[in-house]
């Protein structure tokens, strides 16, 4: 029977059995239905020592190939600096449960409420809750937020530049909770202003989500946004990058209510879609409302600053079926790799990554445009990916580039090609992939 | 644990730094940007230096209680070891670097781990087949009864909206329920804790979707009847959805998908050894049986004859996508890594000693506090606060006075059943000395709590701060450092 | 022991009612406050909501708890207590002498079917 992670010799359950006044660990069972107890051998494999287990995730790991990216669409290879994992990797913060016991959860506690501070300041919010599972299910949850918030609406808003794994993440909540969505068309790569005027007009619109950052890379903007929401009652809401709020108008400055996101690109792996981190922000009006826990600051019977988790009669273990949400956690870690990320960035540090981005981003827009196999899609201001249409089949782009190790021109829409660049980019890199595509294309 | 008082804004000054960033220049600068679609003023984040950070959140980590600080008895939660190998599988390159829009020629290992996962969770729960992509327990539920609506909608019977759920189930049941549209049906428990067979019975008819069970229930006790209860729900055209949290003691013992369940969630971070991070990142897979397979969520995991897997998006039968992309795969990871550790030997072994760790504190405990069911348990059982409730000492000077002894806290005052309830939950991972410790300390603050009740009710005392003031927290919420 | 006053209706849901006019003036019970315990907050309608007699109308939190609040009578919110906004406290303090909504009633009658203090008492005595 021995194993690594069962300390119990032989001696051990014969004592504790006795104790307990039973002959069997079978014994234990005598309450269960006895057709239902699983005799047979299971169908997994044999135990693996820890070398053999690493031997085969390593067999399995060169069935991948390691691609350089020039991708984003929801997902950002930005550099994440060394500290990030020694502290993450700190058994205190990895092993323990959610803080309900504050008096043993303060480096938990602390660390969430410097991560609300901190996306408080990029998104221009007066709070956030302490994170959520990822950036689509977070705009779920500001639709139905936006749904709790107003009273006797039926219908909330997507832009249609949202990306596709939001859009259809809200749909399927949509679907199920009784929520209609409408639709804001793009004109010229950006989210109507126009249409968006005409759907509000029809009613019942309990709020409106817009990417800051749209699917084609183009940067938004929101002027008359709000006032044209507000005016029918409904709340703005925003999608935003979080990394990007450093340097372009923050959702606040816009007159949003709500602001949710994905935080991936705050020092996140791309670990192939997750664990990632969703994160939720609103004006001080809307916070009875916000789902998730929430960490607030108070002092102890001594008087020492402290910190503990607040507001919980919003949620699911006190509300059950009235609460907005059915949220019972958070993506603490990640929260963690967020909140270390910010505190050695600092605002300069953030504004760097954004500037090296978006020249690299530039540079390599304006280079693949010579190469002749690509025109210009819009005429927008883009950050650090942006979209282009190929004039050669995109499938064959992107294949053409996996030849060479690189992961890019993921088709968006038809014919039209995302490109993205992050600060480890360098001219060089660049470089050689449009060499190649010159290369290619002769 | 030391107190230590500073955030991170604290240590900040104007011109430091703590990174380190390429020094090339491009021709294309920030200030191109249109002034209208920039912002206005930079954010106020701190300012410090390398080490000023790792010492901060080393200091902070220091005021935290882990599974590897000591005990965690907390029920329901399932705090087992966390193996080390688990952290070094989830970051390797070849999986921690992968962009999740990668094509399926390229990311063959990762597939094949989350093909094999969900076969080794099909094997140990009797289900037909899983998705892997919720990402926590409350979302792999929310995603189940996505699949239980789903198959209603697909056969055109659109009146069942209506799902029960037994009171004595986590507040999570009826709040999943009610996002995903449901209406709630209470059924009553028995004074056992057992579901009340003969109140279920007038509660079924052709407007109920299902029930929701959660087995071995909150009370830790096994629902003896499930059979009868699947054969009921089933009769009346409803589906049967098992709540995983408590699965722990099931593993290598009993499948969900023996006793009928239809559909079922696994918490990866309870059962499965993955770490609860404070709070998540956690994975809440979704089994289902044979006739719901279709009504998984997408993008699915599809492998051809050759063995060759590649994604399928949204297919016009499926309840939907739920995720942004495929789930937390690092963890989908560590579990998988746990599961190949065990094996199929060690699994028969995982339920038994953990049912054999939470029945030895029951039964080492019940002369000093008070049981309200006399019963074999699983991997949990409940008290009903001390056994001599006449010196006023509550179920939460228990609780505090448990981390004065170095131990976290059990989970208290759930299930709602119980008023002064104390839930206790030791996983197969503790040890017979690290039991018997804790039962000597509990039985230590049950005689404390006779010669002198001042020190439990202003319990703790040698934690990095005491007990906290909540209520100014509530009235006056102050939730970000420029509140402060 | 939780107090009541004389002359005022009682709900089963523990509000009180006080009639001045065509005005009912709502409020929750002394037993209410002390059994919820310190409130933190207490969330109220909007002046011109049209409310159904057994319609939520609102609740209170404590830390750990909150418990909706449901309108005794039919009718349209006048006014709201806007004090409990930034203390809830109040409530606490005194439940009778701090008010949460005055309702101008639909139908008076439905007052008949609340209770009088006396019988309100019992009913606490047995819960």
């Amino acid at each position: 029977m021995a194993f690594a992670y069962f300390p119990h010799t032989e001696d051990d359950v014969r004592l504790m059995l006795d104790r307990i006044g039973v002959g069997s660990l079978e014994d234990l069972y005598s309450d269960v239905p006895q057709d239902v107890i699983y005799r047979e051998e299971y169908d997994l494999p044999d135990a693996l020592s820890e070398h053999e287990v690493r031997q085969y995730f390593e067999e399995l790991a060169e069935q991948n190939t390691s691609l350089f990216c020039l991708c984003g669409l929801g997902a950002y290879d930005h550099y994440a600096p060394a500290v990030i994992p020694h502290i993450i990797s700190r058994s205190e913060f990895l092993t323990a449960y959610t803080p309900y016991q504050p008096e043993v959860s303060q480096g938990t506690l602390r660390y969430i409420f410097e991560y609300q501070s901190m996306i408080t300041e990029l998104t221009g919010m007066d709070c956030t809750n302490a994170s959520m599972y990822d950036g689509a299910t977070a705009a779920a949850e500001a639709m139905m937020m936006a749904m709790a918030s107003t009273k006797k609406k039926t219908r909330v808003l997507l832009s249609e530049g949202l990306l596709p794994q939001v859009v259809n993440v809200v749909r399927t909540y949509a679907k199920f909770n009784g929520i209609e969505l409408g639709f804001i068309p793009c004109v010229d790569g950006a989210t109507s202003y126009g249409a968006m005027l005409t759907e509000v007009a029809v009613g019942d619109v309990a709020g409106v989500l817009v990417p800051g950052i749209n699917k084609y890379g183009i940067i938004e903007d929101f002027t008359g946004f709000a006032d044209a929401v507000h005016a029918q009652k409904g709340l703005f809401m925003v999608y935003s990058d979080p990394s990007s709020l450093a340097v372009i108008k923050n959702p606040g400055e816009w007159g949003a209510d709500i602001v949710c996101g994905d935080s991936q690109s705050l020092g996140v792996p791309l670990c192939y879609g997750g664990p990632y981190v969703g994160f939720l922000a609103c004006k001080k009006d809307y916070v009875r409302k916000l789902p998730g826990r929430i960490v607030g600051a108070t002092k102890d019977v001594d008087g020492k600053r402290a910190y503990v988790l607040t507001l919980q009669a919003r949620e699911q273990h006190i509300r059950r079926e009235k609460a907005t949400s059915n949220i019972c956690s958070n993506q603490s870690l990640m929260a963690l790799y967020v909140t270390v990320y910010m505190s050695l960035m600092g605002p300069s540090g953030l504004r760097k990554v954004n500037e090296l981005s978006y020249g690299g981003a530039h540079y390599l827009h304006d280079r693949l445009l010579e190469t002749g196999l690509f025109e210009k899609a819009f005429d927008k201001p883009f950050l650090k990916e942006f979209t282009l249409r190929a004039l050669v089949p995109a499938q064959q782009i992107q294949e053409a580039l996996q030849m060479i190790g690189v992961f890019g021109a993921v088709e968006v829409e038809e014919g039209l090609v995302n490109f993205c660049v992050t600060e480890k980019v360098s001219k060089d890199n660049i470089d050689a992939v449009v060499g190649y595509l010159n290369e290619m294309k002769s | 644990m030391k107190y230590y008082d500073k955030l991170i804004f604290d240590l900040s000054k104007a011109g430091r730094q703590g990174y380190s960033l390429p020094a090339r220049s491009w021709d294309a600068t920030l200030a191109d940007i249109p002034a209208g679609l920039r912002r206005a003023q930079a954010p106020a984040l701190p300012e410090v230096s390398e080490l000023d950070v790792v010492r901060h959140y080393t200091n902070l980590s220091q005021m935290n209680f882990g599974v590897d600080s000591g005990f965690y008895p907390l029920g329901s939660c399932t705090m087992k070891y966390n193996p080390k190998i688990n952290e070094e599988i989830a970051a390797m390159p070849a999986f921690a670097g992968i962009h999740p829009l990668q094509p399926s020629e390229t990311v063959q290992g990762v597939l094949r781990v989350y093909k094999e996962l969900a076969h080794a969770l099909s094997a140990i729960t009797g289900m037909a087949e899983f998705t892997l992509n919720p990402f926590a327990g409350a979302h792999g539920e929310l995603t189940g009864l996505m699949i239980i609506r789903q198959y209603h909608i697909s056969r055109g019977d659109l009146k069942r909206t209506r799902i029960i759920v037994p009171d004595s189930a986590h507040g999570t049941n009826p709040a999943s329920a009610a996002v995903c549209g449901l209406e709630i049906v209470q059924v009553k428990s028995k004074e056992n804790g057992l579901v009340d067979v003969e109140d279920l019975k007038p509660l079924l008819d052709d407007t109920i979707a299902g029930i929701m069970m959660t087995n071995p229930n909150t009370l830790g006790l096994f629902e003896k009847d499930i059979k009868e209860i699947a054969s009921l729900i089933h009769e009346c055209g409803g589906l049967l959805y098992y709540d995983g949290a408590n699965m722990n003691p099931l593993i290598g013992m009993v499948r969900p998908g023996d006793m009928g369940f239809d559909v079922l969630h696994l918490n990866l971070h309870k059962s499965f050894s993955t770490p609860h991070g404070g709070g998540g990142p956690g994975a809440g897979p979704v089994g289902v049986a044979a006739h719901l397979v279709p009504f998984l969520p997408v993008p699915k995991v599809v492998e051809d004859e050759e063995g060759y897997l590649t994604i399928a998006g949204q297919d016009g039968e499926s309840c939907g996508q739920i995720s942004g992309f495929m789930g937390n795969f690092g963890v989908l990871l560590r579990a998988y890594t746990y599961i190949l550790m065990l094996g199929k030997q060690n699994v028969k072994m995982v339920g038994p000693l953990a049912v054999l760790g939470a029945n030895y504190i029951k039964e080492s405990l019940k002369d000093c506090y008070k049981l309200p069911i006399e019963s074999v348990c699983k991997h949990e059982f409940v008290f009903d606060g001390l056994l001599d409730q006449s010196t006023g000492v509550t179920t939460l000077d228990i609780a505090k006075r448990l981390l004065d002894y170095g131990f976290h806290a059990p989970t208290i005052y759930f299930p709602l059943l119980f008023h002064q309830a104390i839930m206790i939950e030791p996983t197969e991972t503790e040890s017979k000395e690290t039991l018997d410790g804790f039962i000597e300390i509990m039985r230590h603050i049950a005689a404390e709590a006779i010669s002198d009740p001042e020190s439990l009710k202003t319990a703790p005392h040698t934690t990095p701060v005491r007990r906290l003031d909540e209520t100014t927290a509530a009235r006056q919420p102050v939730l970000r450092y420029a509140e402060m | 022991m939780a107090k009541t006053v004389e002359g005022l209706f009682y709900s089963e849901s523990h509000e009180w009612v006080k009639v001045e006019g065509d005005v009912a003036v709502i409020g929750i019970t002394d037993f209410a406050q002390h059994a919820m315990g310190d409130l933190s907050y207490v969330d109220m309608p909007e002046v011109d909501d049209e409310l159904e007699a057994g319609e939520e109308f609102g609740a209170v939190e404590s830390v750990k708890a909150a418990s909706d609040l449901f309108c005794p009578v039919s009718g349209t919110v006048v006014e709201i207590n806007e004090a409990l906004e930034d203390a809830p406290e109040l409530l606490n303090e005194d439940a009778f002498a701090n008010w949460i909504m005055k309702v101008k009633m639909n139908d008076p009658s439905e007052l008949e079917s609340l209770m009088d203090a006396a019988a309100y008492e019992a009913m606490c005595a047995n819960e």
